[in-house]
């Protein structure tokens, strides 16, 4: 299977052509800019999000001083499949919506504490949504598409494609929260400060004493 | 000597490949070894091996492209911005399926040895026996007191920690000091020994493997880094690159050429010998032939009978080997991805430090001592026990530093152990060449069609039942089976294809691993196996190895090859 082969049997699998094609034909290389995907005045409103999901406390920084908006935008543009992309890009949109007509402010104008009951509230919507009869019913029929397709690729022998199901989406913020521990953890901070990060430990302690609070290992 | 001609030719650079030539080149051969793909040079090369995640744009997650492009590699170890280029990429290297088969491969100076699982177990009568006793394919035409000094001869050298267990269906070796079990892990084995002590004496064990807990020349001990997969810069693992490499160099008689396909073993019909091989070189397209006394295939399992199916073909359509029919033929592999899982209470005071390349390991203990279930042979476990990062409490709560802190903290215990198990050498589970199809170099690509058959099935039932039922007398909590991928190939333990028997009716290579159609032509990879046994097959492949170039230079030096 090519390249542009595999291309069109992703094509079916979301149903339509692909948005930025080209790119995947042209193979893996980060070219995206600082701002990638997010609207340039949607950076400093992510980096408060990211900043709020994940504090600066005294022993480490946060979200902000793990430059989390350069990884997520290189995730959704690369790793992230046409479906994803679509929810969490038009889920930043909604978030500033309902921002504003809540607090009639922007996000980045509102306290700490109003951010962080703001984004408590979205995270109990994002629970919510996901047993609601509707995102059953979507993702049902998702994922029986995706059963068919990869049944039908099974049969001319085309065994990857189950390696390349997707699953439906979740709420938006559930990705926007997952995508900003994901980052902030392999991130240096996250690693080095959050965690205890050791490249070459050079021996090895099977009964090793810890506290509760003790921060556990990067990797 | 012209520039062309050697003593001998090593075809592979990898596990069994760097064995051949460090054997032959002390022993005083001139040999050629060459190897399909690039060089890659040991620590220099391992660019990777030291940086953080951080260090890479997409913190080493592997994209969407490169999912895409590579609808076989992402069945085991998808392609990365950390990862080196070490597992064959999917465009240059196609293959078609019959069946469902998972084909990772290792096409650079080293091959597979940079990236293997380095569990390194001997096999025991109860494996060469196996099928005899079954009336199953052909028999070994090898025992364990034949093969137990080179298995001795190649321990020493690799280097192999692990425990003295005198058990009769794994044989101890001569070993470096174990690794050490965790606090957990060292409980539930005495809790498994304690439960089954009556019954068949199964036990826990610490994992035999080929990382150095003692420092062998040139090489440092094991530093608990756990990122062999990005090349070792202590030399701490057996590859070619840190073990067999530099000791072939060493003696000044051998020659590597990297970008070297050989797409034949060139045959003297008159002679009943052959006399070289056909290389393409990968770069420029250009063919080159090279002459040698004796020739080592060592391509990987399935390349080996590749290079076979494409020789002498003039003279045996089926290709040089297949005079009794079974060139291609009893392919086999581990089954692994079924097993039993849960968690662990309390320790909650103890972690562990370093992080250990090595696990723990459950010998067989089924279809032992006249037991018989409702399958042949049997499996292995391999797992661990560990702590995860994380508490309950980050998913409770949404955003903060209460999420922060939740999330830097370790979580409970918990412990897996997955199955290895025996695939039986069927017939009909085989390689064949695809005749329409072609890899960029022109080359027919190699059609594979094997499966798992009842008895694997069977096995993997009880495999899940069987950890179940240890882990909970065991005090473990939540026990839960699982049973992944059942797909061919994804043990990366491919055998067969051209076994090993005493009739050249029946057998490809005789018991010396030579071919029985072309006596100067050795194949020592995985495709000389007869049958398959449970444990993990490198540390045989290299003793047969080191067996065969003793048996070539006697050979040799009686005129008889």
């Amino acid at each position: 299977m090519n390249r542009r082969e595999a291309l069109s049997y992703v094509g079916i699998l979301l149903g339509g052509t692909i948005i930025g094609a080209d790119a995947f034909l042209a193979g893996c290389k980060p070219s995206v800019k600082k701002e990638g995907v997010f609207k340039p005045e949607d950076l400093a409103l992510l980096d408060e999000i990211a900043e709020t999901i994940i504090p600066a406390t005294p022993d480490s920084g946060g979200g902000k001083a793990a430059d989390l908006t350069m990884f997520m935008s290189l995730i959704i543009t690369d790793c992230y499949t046409e479906n994803e992309r679509n929810v969490i890009l038009k889920g930043i949109d909604k978030l500033k919506e309902d921002c504003l007509a809540k607090h009639k402010k922007d996000f980045i104008n509102l306290t700490n504490s109003e951010k962080e009951t703001f984004l408590t509230q979205l995270y109990e919507e994002a629970i919510s949504y996901v047993k609601t009869d509707a995102y059953h019913k979507a993702k049902e029929d998702f994922d029986r598409q995706q059963d068919n397709w990869i049944k039908s690729e099974k049969e001319r022998k085309n065994f990857g494609a189950s390696y390349l199901r997707e699953s439906f989406p979740p709420h938006y913020f559930t990705m926007i929260r997952q995508l900003t521990l994901w980052g902030y953890f392999s991130s240096e901070v996250g690693m080095t400060k959050a965690l205890r990060y050791i490249d070459t430990p050079g021996h090895y302690d099977g009964a090793y004493p810890y506290k509760k609070g003790d921060k556990a290992w990067a990797i | 000597m012209s520039d062309n001609s050697y003593d001998a030719i090593v075809v592979g650079s990898g596990i069994s490949g760097g064995w051949a030539a460090k054997e032959l080149t002390e022993k005083g051969l001139k040999v050629l070894m060459l190897e399909r793909g690039k060089d890659v040079k040991h620590i220099q090369d391992y660019v990777n091996a030291t940086k953080g995640p951080w260090e890479f744009p997409h913190h080493g997650n592997i994209t969407l492209a490169q999912k895409i492009a590579n609808p076989n590699r992402i069945r085991g170890f998808g392609p990365s911005e950390i990862n080196p280029d070490w597992w064959a990429n999917d465009a240059e290297t196609p293959y078609s399926e019959v069946k469902q088969f998972n084909w990772f491969r290792g096409y650079q100076v080293g091959g597979r040895s940079l990236l293997w699982g380095k569990q390194t177990y001997r096999w025991s009568d109860i494996d060469f026996e196996a099928n005899s006793k079954d009336g199953l394919a052909v028999d070994w035409p090898v025992r364990y007191k034949e093969i137990a000094p080179w298995y001795d001869h190649v321990e020493k050298f690799i280097g192999v920690s692990g425990s003295i267990e005198n058990l009769p269906q794994l044989p101890d070796g001569q070993f470096l000091p174990p690794m050490e079990m965790n606090i957990v892990e060292k409980d539930i084995a005495a809790r498994v020994k304690e439960a089954y002590k009556d019954i068949d004496q199964r036990r826990i064990i610490i994992g035999r493997c080929a990382h150095l807990t003692e420092t062998l020349p040139g090489r440092s001990k094991c530093q608990y880094r756990n990122k062999c997969h990005l090349g070792c810069p202590f030399g701490a693992y057996f590859s070619t690159q840190s073990s067999t490499l530099p000791a072939a160099m060493k003696t000044g008689n051998l020659t590597l050429r990297p970008w070297s396909i050989v797409t034949k073993v060139l045959y003297d019909k008159d002679k009943k010998r052959a006399t070289g091989v056909e290389v393409l070189d990968a770069e420029t397209n250009k063919t080159y032939e090279f002459k040698a006394k004796i020739i080592f295939l060592n391509a990987s399992t399935l390349n080996s009978t590749w290079i076979l199916l494409n020789s002498a073909t003039d003279i045996w359509p089926g290709g040089l080997g297949s005079s009794s029919g079974e060139l291609g033929h009893n392919l086999m592999d581990h089954h692994l991805g079924s097993g039993a899982a849960g968690s662990v209470e309390g320790y909650e005071d103890k972690i562990v430090y370093g992080r250990r390349p090595n696990g723990i390991y459950i010998p067989r203990y089924r279809n032992l001592n006249n037991e018989k279930r409702d399958y042949i042979r049997g499996f292995g476990y391999q797992g661990g026990a560990g702590r995860g990062r994380g508490t309950k409490a980050a998913e409770e709560i949404a955003v903060g530093a209460g999420l922060k802190q939740a999330l830097t903290e370790f979580g409970g215990w918990s412990i897996s152990i997955g199955g290895f198990g025996e695939v039986l050498p069927y017939h009909e589970n085989m390689v064949t060449l695809d005749k329409t199809n072609k890899d960029k170099w022109g080359l027919n690509i190699l059609a594979i069609d094997a499966e798992l058959k009842e008895n694997e099935l069977n096995m993997r039932k009880e495999i899940i039942s069987d950890g179940k039922e240890m882990l909970e007398k065991a005090g473990v909590k939540n026990v839960h089976g699982f049973d992944s991928s059942g797909i061919m190939g994804q043990g990366i333990h491919e055998m067969g294809t051209a076994r090993m028997g005493s009739d050249p009716k029946t057998s490809v290579l005789n018991k010396w691993n030579q071919l029985w159609d072309a006596p100067n032509v050795f194949v020592t990879d995985g495709a000389f196996m007869t049958s398959a046994g449970c444990v993990n097959p490198s540390l045989t492949y290299m003793a047969f190895t080191a067996r065969a170039v003793d048996h070539a230079i006697n050979e040799l030096k009686k005129q008889q090859i």
